[in-house]
């Protein structure tokens, strides 16, 4: 356990390091990072003390080195727009995008994992149908034309929910009804085929042969093993979850990261875009490292053997 | 005998399949119908997709004239429309192949070589993982500025590391007991245990894995285009139509519906095919 | 007569998984093996799962790097594994697998595997090639109309005469037979073997032919090498082996062997564990399980040496002029 503690945490640490390096290469590809992190109106005299105090002008790895320590001590540069610290304004902004993804998360588990165990136990029936109509919609339609389609439905037509903003509670209704309708059929999809695949095991009919009682069965044996593979795809959703942050942000007019990044794109105001990449990187490679140790604690087997 | 290892990705839709049969040979009809628009969308496209009728602006679906309705300047929907897939389709293709390349070349290398140079590729595949693919475009766009090429490249990135793992996978268990051992012991060189062994023999776990990356990539291609960082105006892409048609949305849904209905039935299309393709192909299964 | 194959103080290990605290323990799974092998030989190698005889055998191919000592080819020290000349080499050494349908490509034709040597080491091209591969194919048993057939579409038997056809097309002068009919019926069995005794009788091949089985072993081999724990513990001429063992393992295996018109009286049943390479018992490996060990077993490892025309290495066996081998 302690090996498949270190090795998970070589490799995020390891992971991490490659999106600063990542960060480091697109930036000096990008251009001079003097103009490119104070801006192109820099005045002169700011711009030759930037590059003395970074050492711009040193061999590139000793430039690497200062950068990885510039970001170690989380100067990420300032904002084009209004010269505050670019770290500043993500903080800032993280609130009200957890505010929706928290709530999207919490809804796609509670929703989407039921439904699918349901479906897997009570296979063709309507509710199972549903889980793979759901699954389908959550596969091709993509989550800017769902929360337009929202829009269109609930806004527009019917009027009875708001189309962006932030200033109350149903404001953040359509936003998070976008980010995890989508989510809830492939979660609820992926939870019936690991039961499914869990109740064909030998162990289960062992345990259905000995006359245990159906439930028991579901809860003691079948539940537990099917929990590895669902864990697994939770990871996965994270990523997928700020992915459709940024656009659902952008729809909805919401003020968080992903808004921030999408109007930072636009501006080019680089600044903040590679705060956002380091950040969004960091918390999602602490997000997997949780799912890998929440995984190792589900399955026994992961616990005994090294990780490879 | 080798242990065939079954890809724990859901059997999506197949159970519909089974009922529907039918619904394959839809998808097949309508992804056709797509290439071929794709393919001669100069000589269908009813106008120029910059013309702008000044006199007909936001007419709705069904004018004559304009099948689909026009947008805020005048421009007929459907031509844009057919002009949208030819780029999107383009894109993705060109994405999808690049990232299949990339991702089983260097998986394969990883193999061959073990090792560092293992090391490095799952290193890169993790980053890869754990960063989401829409973020690092987006860094990307916002510091090179968006082009064509650069879209079609950044795209071309989408997924390689799936490839990669499954590559990398099948050659080493292919290397460590089984046919490819059999050839090297023969005296082949790499290059031929590689090209005429190894790759003939993953090639439809390979093609499967695209039938997934191919819609996701339209997705993530008109996703980037909505934000409107994608393929810029006077080009046109399906998800860049949907961007600029959102502002009409309460006068001209219209603007927005068409492309939308496009990106749908294109990845649903594209999805059940993968799903059929898998089961036929799939050696797991025969 | 200078030997084709020889074999000095060949040792082979593999280190398991490193325990993140301590030491990674190796498992020797070959253990110090000297052998010498002649042209138009055929050697049998018999041993238990674990007795280190296939890795004995990739490390006479080549395939393997000895952790120490050497093989020599032709008097020549064997080139790396992967370079340029080890797959030139390949040409002249082949290998014959236990299970057929792993070792062939599932997704090309019978005929296209078998001429794949010659388009590697450039012996054969288009007629002339398919010449060679009908000739091979005719001599292996296979029916010209077989030639598109793929690996799946043939029996076992047949699958194995293709690989046999395959490891013979670039005219190989030695051959590892690894175990190659213990995956085929009892009933084909026999018709492997004996194709292989002719092959090797018409091209004056060198061959090692390894099993577990020795009934196999018996009907096809000159000399006949027992291994245990990656140890040659006897090595004799076939008849010998057979007729008179003398090593208790020898003797425990001949016993198990059925004779026509007898009984499985005489049978000495093994007691104990089979052989785990990763815990060696000290002194004569065997010890645990020999009948007749003692004290003296488990503390001196027992060298080969002469006892009545034949190597073997046992304490019990008296004092006999011991062999530089």
């Amino acid at each position: 356990m302690i090996r498949f503690i270190l090795a998970k945490l070589a490799r995020a640490f390891l992971t991490i390091l490659l999106v600063v390096t990542f960060a480091f290469v697109v930036l000096r590809l990008s251009g001079d990072p003097a103009q490119v992190l104070l801006g192109p109106d820099a005045p002169q005299d700011a711009v030759d003390a930037f590059r003395a105090r970074w050492g711009l002008d040193d061999p590139l790895w000793q430039q690497y080195l200062a950068y990885l320590r510039q970001i170690l001590s989380f100067d990420f540069g300032v904002s084009m727009r209004d010269q505050s610290p670019a770290i500043d304004l993500v903080l800032q902004r993280i609130p009200a995008t957890l505010a929706l993804t928290v709530p999207a998360l919490i809804l796609k588990l509670a929703i989407g994992i039921p439904a699918g165990v349901y479906a897997a136990l009570h296979r063709q029936s309507v509710a199972d149908r549903g889980v793979i109509m759901m699954s389908i919609f959550g596969f091709t339609i993509p989550s800017f034309v769902l929360g337009l389609v929202l829009v269109l439905v609930f806004a527009v037509r019917l009027d009875w929910l708001p189309s962006g903003g932030q200033s109350s509670w149903r404001h953040a209704i359509l936003p998070i009804a976008t980010l995890s309708i989508g989510g809830i059929g492939i979660l609820a999809r992926f939870s019936r085929s690991a039961m499914i695949e869990v109740l064909g095991q030998p162990y289960i009919r062992t345990a259905m042969a000995k006359g245990l009682p159906w439930r028991e069965v579901v809860w003691r044996h079948a539940l537990p093993n099917a929990a590895v593979p669902i864990v697994t795809l939770i990871g996965f959703m994270l990523g997928a979850l700020i992915a459709g942050a940024v656009v659902v942000e952008s729809i909805f007019s919401w003020p968080g990261i992903g808004r921030l990044i999408v109007v930072s794109v636009a501006n080019r105001d680089l600044a903040v875009v590679q705060c956002l990449l380091l950040v969004i990187a960091a918390s999602m490679v602490v997000a997997n490292l949780l799912v890998d140790f929440s995984y190792g604690l589900l399955d026994p087997r992961l616990r005994a053997k090294p990780a490879h | 005998m080798t242990t065939a290892t079954v890809l724990p990705a859901p059997h999506l839709l197949t159970r519909i399949r089974l009922k529907m049969p039918f619904l394959v040979v839809l998808s097949m009809i309508w992804i056709a119908t797509m290439v071929l628009v794709a393919i001669f969308a100069d000589q269908i496209r009813p106008y120029d997709i910059t013309r702008m009728d000044l006199m007909a602006r936001l007419a709705p679906m069904g004018t004559p004239g304009h099948l689909l309705g026009t947008d805020e300047l005048g421009r007929d929907v459907l031509s844009r429309l057919i002009q949208s897939i030819r780029v999107s389709l383009v894109i993705a293709f060109g994405a999808t192949i690049l990232s299949a390349v990339l991702g089983t070349t260097l998986g394969f290398l990883a193999a061959q070589f073990r090792g560092w140079v293992e090391h490095l590729v799952m290193a890169l595949a993790d980053f890869q993982a754990a960063l989401p693919f829409m973020i690092m475009s987006l860094a990307v766009l916002a510091f090179f500025g968006s082009s064509m090429w650069l879209l079609v490249c950044l795209m071309g990135f989408y997924g390689w590391e799936r490839y990669a793992r499954i590559a990398r996978g099948l050659a080493i268990s292919a290397s460590a007991q089984g046919y490819a051992a059999a050839v090297v012991q023969l005296g082949a060189n790499p290059r031929r245990v590689y090209l005429r062994h190894i790759l003939p023999n993953v090639a439809s776990t390979l093609i499967v894995s695209m039938t997934l990356t191919f819609p996701e990539i339209i997705l993530m291609e008109s996703g980037l285009s909505f934000l409107g960082l994608g393929v810029q105006p006077p080009q046109s892409s399906l998800g860049n139509m949907v961007g600029f048609g959102r502002e009409y949305l309460t006068r001209a849904p219209w603007i927005m519906l068409a492309p939308s209905v496009v990106i749908v039935l294109t990845t649903l299309s594209i999805s059940l095919m993968g799903d059929w393709l898998r089961d036929r192909l799939d050696p797991t299964i025969r | 007569m200078s030997p084709l194959l020889d074999v000095r103080g060949l040792v082979q290990r593999y280190a398991t998984a490193k325990p993140l605290f301590g030491k990674a323990n190796d498992i020797r799974a070959v253990d110090g093996i000297d052998l010498t092998l002649h042209e138009g030989e055929i050697l049998g190698i018999v041993g238990e799962s674990g007795s280190g005889k296939s890795t004995l055998g990739r490390m006479l191919l080549g395939l393997e790097r000895p952790w120490q000592g050497e093989v020599r080819y032709r008097g020549q020290p064997m080139p790396a594994p992967g370079s340029a000349d080890w797959r030139k080499l390949r040409a002249d050494m082949q290998l014959v697998y236990q299970d057929p349908l792993a070792a062939l490509d599932r997704r090309m034709t019978i005929s296209r595997q078998i001429s794949e040597p010659l388009e590697i080491h450039g012996l054969a091209k288009g007629e002339d090639a398919r010449d060679r591969v009908a000739a091979l194919m005719a001599r292996v048993g296979l029916r010209a109309d077989q030639a598109d057939r793929y690996p799946h579409e043939l029996s076992g038997g047949q699958r194995q005469r293709v690989v046999i056809a395959r490891a013979l097309a670039s005219r190989p002068r030695f051959l590892v037979c690894d175990e190659p009919v213990s995956a085929l019926d009892v009933s084909i069995q026999a018709q492997v073997v004996n194709l292989l005794r002719e092959l090797q009788e018409r091209e004056r091949l060198t061959m090692v032919f390894i099993s577990h089985d020795l009934k196999v072993v018996r009907n096809i081999c000159d000399r006949v090498a027992v291994m245990y724990l990656g140890r040659v513990v006897e090595i004799a001429s076939s008849d010998r082996i057979f007729s008179d063992p003398r090593h208790p393992y020898t003797r425990a295996l001949v016993s198990s062997v059925p004779k026509p018109g007898q009984g499985l009286d005489g049978r000495i049943i093994l007691k104990g564990e089979p052989p785990n390479p990763a815990s060696r018992p000290s002194g004569c490996a065997f010890h645990p399980r020999c009948r007749h060990s003692d004290a003296g077993c488990a503390a001196t490892r027992p060298e080969l040496a002469e006892h009545d025309g034949r190597l073997a290495a046992c304490l019990k066996l008296g004092h006999a002029r011991p062999v530089a081998a």
